[in-house]
């Protein structure tokens, strides 16, 4: 065997040219890798080709004033979702106003050496299985643990704080309160993740300079670390942003899908996602021309703000190597 | 203005005066980092809260109802009593593989394209663009997606268009982190190769991709993980059923769908099945989520 090799390396190189089956082989296999990474781009085309097919009756039968409009009665016809672009507003604003400051925290804890490696590692480990807990685990964990949880909260607020809007309604079970609180939990991750990343990418020798000019350690994080990271942080809120917009099953299961337009955290709402599951199964005909353009919709919002917050995302990422 | 002798004498003198290195709480700015400090640790541990609470939830409330029957019967209905999700549980784990199977070739070979065959031109540029939008994509939008192109199709609610539509959530993760770990591959190794006379091809098929397998694994390990635990895009593909998988053209059941349809009846055993599927459902998505850290941490 080595006398084999010994004589064949001796005799010529081991490099040879590539035969012309190989070429031809290589130009296969090119060509199919290429047509692999071109089906990523033939999806999002088809996604918006289909969607904006199955709704185009639609559009064509109930126009704009679909946006405009707060009823929706499958029995009388009539089809609006203006309620639910404004709960899916609402609750995406909120949950992320609390996942952003807990997530942004967060990274700050787990980036910026408060830990010893090993801990630092098990916190993150947790809140990366916090994203991995399905949806519908957490709908089910909403109805019965934290609607349950909040309910002394929430009767007491309505009952000394009436007044205040957020508070108007009383607190019958499913509703914003329980909503908002699991979407921000579901979000939490996101912000969290794109935010550690963001911190990771300052190099060390900017903050031994903060140091160094005699800065506190949260002087440092202040006034150099979070302004150096501010556009991935900014990404980091949009992407999660866009998670919010469109969650689903959780938000079916436990946000009550009224069709009303309230700013009371207590009561029922519904969003353009949870609308699309809870009645697309049991819907008609008519019915469901019209969610498919509920669902071009949610298209519409959240391919805006994901485009968004990946351009940023990349710009940050450019800014903060160079 | 100019420095004068005065000034130089009058700053040799304040630095023979050393400024105390001891760090006094009495001092604002360090009370405040202080503080600060002690408020970053309380909301990382009150975020880590829900987990310990859906993770105790599963284990006392479904794990109470754990027992064979749960794997081997079908759903009840209604009023009755005991039964399983043996139905769901297969389902799941067909459509999950279903759409594996079509994500991870079409997503390791675009993630060759992206990291060793195009790196650097402007199309590649553009597919990974539109894969990170797809992955931030409301996976409910896919599921309608797949009901206009497949479901009105076939006429009927199927695993087929459940698996597809599971795939087609997995496909962006699976190419950009295989060509994130196309990319961790060292250039010399590719050079040498190709010093060799190799093809592009035999490059990636006998250099790249043998030392990238750890880094895809784990991509394709994490793909699958969120898939088994997806359940909007179900609910417009797959929907439900109560009986045995017999094909795969019919509507078929999903643990995901089952904890959504039981979590909102009135009955407590139904509410019991949906905890214990949410259990092995978890345990599911956990041991893709470990087995992604286990090839994660193999990486060189």
């Amino acid at each position: 065997m080595a006398e084999l090799k010994l004589s064949s390396l001796s005799e010529k190189s081991i490099s040879r040219n590539p035969s012309g089956a190989e070429y031809a082989s290589d130009r296969g296999f090119r060509g199919l890798a290429l047509a692999c990474g071109l089906a990523m781009m033939l999806l999002l085309l088809a996604i918006l080709i289909i969607i904006g097919r199955e709704a185009a009756p639609a559009i064509s039968k109930y126009g704009l004033g679909f946006l405009t409009n707060a009823v929706w009665a499958p029995g009388r016809g009539e089809f609006g979702i203006l309620a639910e672009i404004w709960g899916t507003l609402y609750s995406s604003i909120l949950a992320l106003i609390i996942a952003g400051f807990f997530g942004v925290s967060i990274a700050i804890f787990l980036t910026q050496d408060f830990l010893p490696p090993a801990l630092a590692q098990v916190f993150r480990t947790i809140v990366e299985m916090l994203a991995a807990i399905p949806s519908v685990v957490y709908g089910l964990w909403g109805i019965f643990v934290v609607i349950p949880a909040i309910r002394p909260l929430a009767n007491w607020l309505h009952e000394h704080f009436s007044f205040i809007p957020l508070f108007g309604t009383s607190f019958g079970g499913p509703g914003m309160a329980p909503a908002v609180i699991v979407l921000a939990i579901m979000v939490l991750p996101t912000v969290a993740a794109i935010s550690q990343d963001a911190f990771r990418l300052i190099p060390y020798k900017v903050k031994e300079a903060a140091y160094g000019m005699g800065t506190t350690r949260w002087e440092a994080i202040l006034k150099v670390m979070v302004p150096t990271a501010a556009n991935g942080i900014f990404a980091s809120l949009v992407l999660g942003f866009g998670r919010a917009l469109g969650e689903t099953m959780a938000l079916a299961m436990i946000i009550g899908n009224a069709n009303q337009i309230s700013l009371s955290l207590f009561s029922p709402a519904n969003t353009l996602a949870s609308l699309l599951a809870s009645t697309f199964p049991e819907a008609g005909q008519l019915e469901r021309e019209a969610l498919m353009f509920a669902a071009l919709a949610l298209l519409f919002i959240t391919f805006i703000v994901n485009v968004a917050g990946t351009i940023i995302m990349s710009f940050a990422a450019k800014q903060q190597t160079t | 203005m100019s420095i004068t002798a005065d000034d130089i004498s009058r700053a040799a003198i304040g630095a023979r005066t050393a400024p105390s290195m001891r760090r006094s709480f009495t001092e604002s700015r360090n009370l405040r980092s202080f503080l600060l400090t002690a408020f970053v640790w309380i909301l990382a541990i009150i975020a880590a809260i829900p987990l310990f609470s859906v993770l105790y939830m599963l284990i006392s409330q479904g794990g109470a109802r754990l027992s064979l029957d749960l794997f081997t019967e079908l759903p009840p209905a209604g009023f009755m009593q005991g039964g399983g999700f043996g139905n769901a549980i297969i389902g799941t784990l067909v459509m999950v593989g279903i759409g594996a199977l079509i994500a991870i070739p079409v997503g390791v070979m675009g993630g060759v394209y992206l990291g060793a065959i195009a790196p650097d031109s402007k199309l590649s540029a553009g597919i990974r663009f539109v894969a990170k939008v797809l992955t931030g994509f409301p996976s409910i939008l896919v599921g309608i997606f797949i009901f206009g192109l497949l479901v009105q199709a076939m006429g009927t609610f199927s695993a087929l268009a459940g698996g597809v539509a599971l795939a087609m959530g997995m496909l962006s993760t699976v190419m950009l982190t295989s060509e994130q770990a196309i990319r961790m591959v060292p250039q010399r190794m590719k050079d040498a190769a190709t010093g060799i006379g190799c093809t592009s091809t035999q490059t990636v098929w006998k250099v790249v991709l043998p030392t990238a397998l750890p880094g895809i694994l784990t991509g394709v390990m994490l793909g699958i993980a969120s898939a088994a635990g997806e359940s909007a895009p179900l609910l417009f593909t797959a929907l439900f059923s109560s009986f045995w998988l017999e094909s795969l053209v019919e509507p078929t059941a999903s643990l995901s769908i089952l904890i959504y349809n039981f979590s909102g009846m009135p009955f407590p055993n139904q509410i019991q099945l949906a905890w214990s599927a949410s259990l092995v459902l978890v345990l599911i998505v956990l041991v893709f989520n470990i087995l992604s850290r286990l090839f994660g941490s193999r990486k060189v």
